[in-house]
């Protein structure tokens, strides 16, 4: 795959799960048409976090805001800390009117938060004002207005100079005074005040049953409406905070998770990030020499996401222990979202196979974060981890395992969610090391919330079964931008660590464990034996070599013999020549015949041819 | 700062008598004709049924902000019952007078 397709095909995955940017853009193209006017809409920040991100800079300045939601959802939170980040960040000093809890209640409340609003009050840059409507205490009669509450808020607004005002909940007027007409006139007249004042104000309302206020505070703030949500799902509750309308402005339209914590609010605009990340071509190793060369000998890319797959006992979290060992020894910081198992146990159970992650955690290097995927929303899981990262700042961050956030919300939400924690994490240029649990028996190519195409290397674990074990394999299913092996490999743990090695890709098959060690067995005695016999061979022919030259060097010795006989026989015959020519000759001398000499030369004759 | 009769001199009530065992206060914003119906509604009704036990003490907040605050005022008018306790709150120009008095927890003397 070259770089270009990868791009086209990721984009295409992304625009699925936040088709509602789009319309952003489309509104930010309308309203940039329709501004007429040179004046720019002014905008509070409200120094919340991520708040001003989906508004686009804050809440309108000197206008009011409704922030409407059930009971519960954090209107008061977020009111108050707009009030105390305006005055500590701002330098805007800010008035809460409290017709809800007296000054006693909030003062505890928000000091839990870490909000001191008595320094915030004694320095002058907050007011607190706590109305008290008891209807039980009043009796009306005839024609009134609330001139009282206008000078008491115009009083307290003008003794600190304040830029910023809350009033929480006004409703409750409605519910101390009966004469609704008056309410309702007197409603936007003190809307028309604030706006005069040029404060920002909030207004809180409860979410009525139809309506987003009981009451209908919306029909008097037009600029501003933010909707806070408490939703539960399966036992599980999610908050999440919405802009209904922000007249004027472009901003963020979906539903955004946001978390309370000891910090206070934060909103986090997580889908409206796109696919711009920077793509680092540094490698980083995966802590495994045996399996960097299987990644083209280099490990993974820095920055990008590693999904390893696998059924139960497959070793994942031993992969991953090891990622993060080497990164700590490389110095690196490490983030663990253990969503399965304790600090304390995974330390212990990484200590069996020889990886000691307790010493990073006491150099500051790796920090755990265990939940359970149903200790809240997913949502909240996701805030939390980018509240986790901003603040920890790794290089490498673990998510052990993925698949287990099924069990808090739905496939399609977990992969949403994914997506926009891998988009962050790429965009962080952070290395994203996930695990994912497959069940047996489905597709191996499969992973459980289905975001393998997220994903730039994909391995996976496998159990190889046979002769009654299981073994370990480990395969690249992808990796992007690498050269990579296509071979299994036999992942091995013991008290060593984790090994790999070749598998047997013999005439019997592959083969893995004690499979793999017998057939090596077997082709080592095969191999063996063939060799000897080939000795034996070579040892017979030898034999058979010296035997026949010993058989020639007797036959030699035989033609030997043969000769001398013939030479002695030649011999006797010429001597038995000689003694008969002398013989003859001896006769004749004898008798004297004349007929010697031609008799001699017959003879002489008769010799030769014998010698022949 | 209870009393704003130097400050306004204009709606100073006097003890009509020392036996005071009514001590009311008005709290008002300025002289709007919704205030001065109050006070003249109120006046009457005092010397009608309280005649010789009440004070009345009429507060501007125009002037005295801070009051509103600490009494706890909302709307304008209020007419609050300080003598005898338990305090009791009045809104409204006072022109109801059965609810005034129901309000005082007074007995009408007719």
């Amino acid at each position: 795959m070259t770089t270009d397709q990868r791009d086209k095909s990721k984009i295409k995955e992304k625009k699925k799960p936040i088709p509602r940017d789009v319309n952003k853009d489309a509104i930010t193209a309308r309203s940039q048409k329709s501004k007429p006017s040179p004046e720019i809409l002014l905008k509070s920040p409200t120094g919340i976090k991520g708040m001003d991100e989906i508004t686009g800079g804050g809440l309108p300045a000197g206008r009011p805001t409704l922030i409407c939601g059930g009971t519960g959802c954090g209107k008061t939170l977020l009111a108050m800390e707009f009030l105390v980040r305006g005055a500590t960040q701002f330098n805007e000093p800010g008035v809460f009117m409290s017709f809800e809890e007296n000054l006693e209640e909030l003062t505890k409340n928000f000091a839990s938060l870490g909000f001191d609003l008595n320094a915030l009050g004694a320095s002058k840059q907050l007011t607190l004002d706590y109305v008290h409507i008891d209807k039980s205490e009043i009796e009306e009669t005839g024609e009134y207005d609330l001139e009282g509450l206008f000078i008491r808020l115009g009083y307290a607004i003008d003794t600190i100079g304040a830029k910023r005002v809350v009033l929480d909940t006004i409703e409750a007027l409605f519910s101390g005074l009966d004469n609704e007409s008056i309410l309702r006139a007197e409603l936007g007249r003190l809307f028309r005040f604030l706006k005069h004042k040029g404060v920002t104000a909030i207004i809180t309302g409860e979410q009525g049953e139809r309506s987003l206020t009981r009451y209908g505070l919306e029909e008097y703030v037009a600029d501003c409406v933010i909707f806070l949500n408490h939703n539960v799902n399966q036992q599980i509750a999610t908050r999440r905070l919405r802009i209904v309308k922000y007249r004027g402005t472009a901003h963020g339209t979906n539903e955004y998770p946001f978390l309370i914590d000891e910090q206070g609010f934060s909103v986090m605009p997580i889908s409206s990030l796109g696919l711009d990340h920077p793509a680092a071509s540094e490698r980083v190793s995966s802590g495994i020499p045996r399996l960097d060369a299987m990644l083209g000998s280099k490990g993974y890319y820095r920055g990008s996401s590693i999904l390893v797959s696998g059924t139960a006992g497959t070793g994942k979290s031993s992969m991953s222990a090891y990622f993060v060992d080497a990164a700590c020894r490389r110095g690196e910081r490490c983030l663990y979202f253990a969503f399965e198992e304790s600090q304390n146990q995974i330390i212990r159970n990484m200590r069996s196979i020889g990886i000691d992650l307790g010493q990073w955690v006491d150099k500051g290097l790796l920090r755990f974060q265990n939940s359970r995927p149903t200790l809240y929303g997913l949502e909240m899981h996701l805030v939390a981890m980018h509240k986790a990262i901003e603040s920890f700042k790794p290089a490498i961050v673990v998510i052990d395992p993925i698949s287990n956030l099924v069990t808090a919300a739905s496939e399609a939400e977990v992969k949403s969610m994914l997506s926009r924690l891998i988009d962050y994490l790429k965009t962080e240029q952070i290395t994203a090391f996930c695990t994912d649990l497959t069940t047996t028996g489905s597709s191996v190519e499969r992973t459980e919330v289905g975001i393998s195409s997220l994903m730039d290397t994909w391995l996976l674990l496998q159990t190889l079964e046979g002769s009654g074990e299981r073994n370990r394999g480990l395969y690249i299913l992808k990796s992007r931008g690498m050269e990579h092996s296509n071979q299994v490999r036999e992942f091995l743990l013991s008290d060593k660590g984790i090994h790999l090695r070749d598998v047997y890709t013999g005439s019997g098959g592959v083969l893995t464990g004690s499979a793999r060690i017998a057939q090596e067995a077997r082709d080592m005695t095969e191999a063996l034996e063939h060799k000897q016999e080939t000795e034996r061979k070579q040892r017979e022919i030898e034999r058979k070599k010296t035997l026949i030259e010993a058989q020639i060097a007797a036959l030699y010795a035989q033609l030997e013999a043969e000769k001398d006989d013939l030479e002695l026989i030649n011999a006797k015959e010429t001597q038995r020549d000689e003694a008969l020519v002398q013989r003859s000759r001896d006769i004749a001398r004898n008798r004297k015949a004349d007929a010697y000499l031609s008799k001699q030369d017959s003879n002489e004759k008769i010799g030769k041819r014998s010698r022949k | 700062m209870t009393n704003s009769a130097n400050n306004n001199p204009a709606k100073t009530a006097k003890p009509e008598t020392v036996d005071e065992r009514y001590l009311l206060r008005l709290y008002v914003a300025g002289q709007t004709p919704k205030s001065i119906e109050a006070f003249a509604n109120l006046k009457r009704i005092c010397e009608q049924h309280l005649e010789g036990q009440y004070h009345i003490e009429v507060i501007d907040l125009m002037v005295n902000p801070t009051l509103a605050k600490d009494d706890q005022i909302l709307a304008l008018p209020t007419l609050v019952r300080r003598i005898p306790e338990p305090m009791t709150k009045i809104i409204g120009d006072l022109s109801d007078t059965e609810s005034v008095l129901v309000g005082l927890d007074i007995r009408p003397m007719t």
